[in-house]
């Protein structure tokens, strides 16, 4: 090409200069792959996770099959082993769990994040996140000192006489129940729907809700119609979060669920969880077949979980409409 | 038109006035809590119950300094493992990825969130105690930090997402690369939900007990380093809180109060932190 | 620049503090024993039951030898037993004796050597009824099977003429966890009646037939506490310090015996001529009139080949330490101590260790 002085052509070279070298330059490419990596770290150990649970129940897999999923004995003594009380408990209580706490901590990361005074709000939200800490253990104890004996003498009895006529409600009242786990369950998990919605929903530009409110809508209008689908994808993730604690909780369920492996319709009855047989006889289980049916209950809930967050986000999908932050 | 307007304004009033009532009952429960692990644990504390270490039932003066010292720690090495990983997890997530490969990770991370603490733990044992035939506080803290991860990961997306779209090009038109405006600008705009999510995260891990019992394992004596079994809070907790002697129960209540402590210093530190650095 | 402003004076404190920690720690306070630089360190885990009992032995043993620190921690029986088979504990602790299996798995032969002794009491909750019961075989069984279901059943009158019993519906509790506990209850059932043998069978985890789960001695003894009409098993210790009613259980000699320490002790002697050299026995439904029924031993778990010279010496030294001034302490605690018969079979058998 004569004639085109030389700088131009250097030029012309440099702007066509493929994509990577000028990534390498400015330090994207390896930014991506950096986090890419950390991103990656935790499809690693899901999979060795899952390895690691799978090599150590083969044997109770190929004893029991499909059984497991649809046995309801749980006999150490004679080695039957099955899955489905537990994993009856554990739907329960999470179910309940997340209807008590949802519309409760939803409620009240509204309230936080919209209408109360920033130096109330603060205060609130440092109290409710110190909470998150408190040793399972102790909420555990809690509900044995406190919410059991409540549920036994007043909080059955009245559902009992206002709702009785549902087989949800009926039956012996001991106090501890599904009922008292999924309870429990609520109360912990509460913490982090409120605090990271509250976040979320504070994060929402104040263009959102001056334009609500500029076309004459109610600060309650301006809120439910505007803000909050706004972050409702953020307010999912913080619900999936405590979807993802009420499943796996140990300590605290099994001091007040009964563990009794049986299912009733009843939420007085006492019913049993994956995590909680798991807690209570993973360390004093003696022979193999016993254990590695409870290590097969890991798995269970593994599956289990896969399928309720596959659920979940189906019916996400078919709820969205257009107009999300994201 | 008068009607219906006064009806909406009843809405208004009613369903804030029902928030309201989320929030007190909500924060009227865990301050109950609160209170309830004062008046039960507070008479246990003291000097001694700080600093020293515990004493068979039956002797005063024990106290649960090393268990103290053991938590710090672990939470220390979980965080320095799993906060760094979980928050360029989430980088990754909000800023590069495309739409199938954060999904898969996403819903990986759902997942890994809902794995009992007790398999973590057995996890944990079977990947780092074993080969190392002894049980240890560096086992402790990556069990801790493992769980860290998915949590991390998830907050910080979420809270990056929330950084408007102009920010960011707002700073690659100013002829920054990709990575220099996320570091300068979009995280920064993002820190508060970030810190939020990782202040909740090292709450999370810093009350779990059964992680523990397999790879930290417990200590009746000081540990020093990182080689060696650890005493922490929440395993102390538990062990005072099964066993029949009223004297410990009362500890195990303090116990869960100094646990709580520790946290609200985190907590603080991390807030400072955040606050510290002026705006743009 | 707003650099050099909070963030660094907040990460300079921070590590003050840490560093303040740290200094701390190592200096410690005088009611810890600073590690001598040959301290060394044994690691046991296993049974919860007699963790009271071992934490003040290992914590007596440190005061007069204040370079061993023995580091017991409970995390269950099972889970002592798997630890000393992987080699991540220097000794292990259990309830029941290892079974075959178990042994056949360990790398060196495992010893059992018995410390203590714990009694099962039957507690209860009926509202109106402050008196102690009389309970045999039969009604326990009977309970925990789920036929009798009311405590005002004829079969309970029976042995308990004069107490005035409601017409409550018993509320069985049993343990939710695996445990020792649990192993001695079904072992007890199982010898007194074929049904319960062939129905449920003994073990630390069972099917239970009826009844609430309580997580750990505590949980049961705080479920009974709550439920009026309950009955639960728990250890002789938490009965004792939580100051709840149990009832005397008829022994194999026809005798009703309320648990107590002497009791306990007798129930061991009744088997000392019959002990098996390995220490391995069960030693519920006793012979002897004294005997109480629903007695155990727990074992340390010793392997016979100790590679760490030191570490030998420290175990040989404390065992016997153990059997002669360490059985002085464990009254006090609400244990009871080994017979002399028993104590004396241990003392030759530490000789196998090398």
């Amino acid at each position: 090409m004569a004639g085109i002085p030389a700088p131009t052509r250097r030029a012309a070279a440099n702007r066509r200069a493929p994509a990577l070298i000028q990534g390498l330059r400015s330090g994207d490419t390896f930014a991506h792959l950096f986090t890419l990596l950390c991103a990656a770290s935790i499809l690693l150990v899901t999979v060795a996770l899952v390895q690691q649970l799978y090599v150590n129940s083969t044997g109770a897999i190929h004893k029991f099959g499909f059984r497991f999923l649809t046995g309801r004995t749980w006999d150490p003594v004679s080695g039957d082993f099955g899955a489905l009380p537990f994993v009856y408990g554990t739907l329960v209580t999470s179910a309940l769990a997340l209807l008590v706490a949802v519309p409760l901590g939803v409620g009240a990361a509204v309230f936080l994040s919209e209408l109360a005074p920033p130096r109330i709000s603060n205060a609130m939200t440092f109290v409710i996140e110190l909470l998150a800490a408190v040793p399972s253990v102790i909420y555990g104890l809690l509900g044995i000192f406190i919410l059991v004996p409540f549920l036994r003498q007043y909080g059955e009895p009245f559902l009992k006489r206002t709702l009785g006529f549902l087989p949800l409600f009926q039956g012996p009242m001991y106090g501890v129940g599904m009922l008292a786990g999924g309870l429990v369950l609520a109360i912990m998990v509460v913490p982090f729907i409120i605090s990271i919605s509250r976040e979320i929903l504070m994060a929402v530009p104040v263009e959102q809700r001056e334009a609500a409110l500029g076309l004459g809508a109610t600060k309650w209008e301006s809120t439910w119609q505007v803000v909050v689908p706004y972050a409702r994808i953020g307010i999912m993730a913080s619900i999936f979060l405590a979807l993802a604690r009420a499943l796996g909780e140990t300590m605290a369920v099994t001091m007040v669920i009964g563990n009794d492996p049986r299912i009733s319709a009843s939420l007085f009855a006492p019913g049993y969880s994956i995590a909680a047989v798991i807690a209570n006889e993973f360390t004093e289980a003696t022979g193999n077949l016993y254990l590695q049916a409870l290590v097969e209950l890991g798995l269970v809930l593994f599956a289990l979980t896969i399928v309720i967050n596959g659920l979940a986000r189906i019916a996400i999908i078919f709820t969205t409409q257009k107009g999300s932050g994201h | 038109m008068l009607w219906r307007n006064a009806w909406r304004k009843f809405v208004n009033y009613f369903m804030f006035s029902m928030t309201g009532l989320c929030a007190l009952v909500t924060v009227g429960v865990l301050f109950f809590i609160l209170g309830y692990l004062v008046w039960n644990g507070g008479t246990s504390l003291s000097w001694a119950f700080l600093t020293h270490l515990p004493t068979p039932v039956g002797e005063s003066g024990g106290g649960m300094g090393n268990a103290i010292v053991g938590s710090a720690k672990l939470l220390l090495l979980a965080s320095a493992f799993g906060i760094p990983i979980g928050f360029l997890g989430g980088v990754y997530l909000a800023e590069f990825g495309g739409r199938a490969f954060p999904f898969v990770v996403r819903y990986t991370a759902d997942l890994l969130n809902g794995v009992p603490s007790i398999v973590m733990g057995i996890f944990a044992y079977t990947i780092v105690v074993l080969p190392m035939k002894h049980f240890s506080t560096l086992a402790g803290g990556l069990a801790l930090g493992v769980m860290m991860i998915p949590i991390a990961v998830r907050t910080t997306e979420e809270a990056l997402r929330t950084v408007p779209v102009v920010l960011r090009e707002g700073g690659l038109a100013l002829g920054a690369s990709k990575w220099k405006t996320i570091a300068t600008v979009v995280v920064p705009a993002a820190r508060k939900g970030i810190v939020t999510g990782i202040i909740l995260d090292i709450a999370r891990v810093a009350g779990e007990t059964a992680p523990l019992l397999f790879t930290a394992f417990s200590n009746r004596f000081w540990s020093p380093g990182w080689n060696q079994p650890t005493a922490s809070l929440p395993v102390m907790v538990y062990t005072y809180a099964i066993s029949p002697y009223d004297d410990w129960h009362k500890q195990a209540w303090a116990a869960g109060l100094v646990l709580l402590a520790l946290v609200l210093v985190a907590n603080v530190a991390a807030k400072l932190f955040v606050s510290g650095r002026t705006a743009h | 620049m707003k650099k050099l402003s909070n963030p660094a004076i907040i990460i300079m404190s921070a590590a003050l503090v840490l560093t303040s920690l740290v200094a701390f720690h190592s200096s410690a306070s005088n009611a810890a024993p600073v590690p001598t630089p040959d301290a060394i360190m044994l690691n046991g885990a296993g049974a919860t039951f007699p963790y009271p009992i071992y934490s003040k032995w290992f914590s007596d043993y440190n005061k007069i030898h204040s370079n061993i620190q023995i580091n017991y921690q409970s995390i269950g029986s099972g889970g002592g037993i798997r630890q000393l088979l992987s080699g991540t504990v220097d000794f292990g602790a259990s309830d029941p004796p290892m079974n075959d299996e178990q042994l056949a798995q360990a790398k060196t032969k495992i010893l059992h050597f018995p410390t203590v002794l714990g009694a099962v009491v039957p507690t209860y909750n009926i509202p109106g009824v402050s008196q102690e019961l009389n309970f045999t075989p039969d009604v326990l069984v009977g309970i925990y099977l789920g036929k009798i279901t009311k405590w005002n059943d004829p079969e309970i009158a029976k042995y308990n003429k004069g107490v005035n019993l409601p017409a409550q519906d018993i509320v069985v509790v049993h343990r939710s966890d695996g445990s020792g506990t649990s192993y001695v209850w079904t072992d007890y059932l199982s010898k007194v009646s074929t049904e319960w043998q062939s129905k449920v069978g003994r073990n630390t985890s069972v099917n239970w037939p009826v009844g609430l789960g309580g997580k750990g001695n505590e949980g049961v003894t705080g479920l009974v506490k709550q439920t009026p009409g309950a009955i639960g098993y728990v250890e002789l210790i938490y009965a004792v310090q939580n100051q709840i009613p149990y009832g005397r259980v008829r022994n194999a000699a026809g005798v009703f015996v309320k648990a107590d320490l002497a009791g306990v002790t007798a129930a061991a002697a009744g088997y000392a001529k019959t002990m098996p050299e390995d220490f391995r026995i069960s030693i519920t439904n006793a012979p002897g009139k004294a005997a109480y029924p629903v007695a155990s031993f727990t074992y340390l778990l010793i392997p016979t080949k100790i590679e760490d010279a030191n570490k030998k010496e420290i175990i040989k030294g404390f065992l016997t330490w153990m059997l002669n001034d360490g059985q002085k302490a464990v009254e006090a605690l609400s244990y009871a101590r080994l017979p002399k018969e028993v104590v004396a079979k241990e003392l030759k058998q530490i000789s196998q260790i090398q």
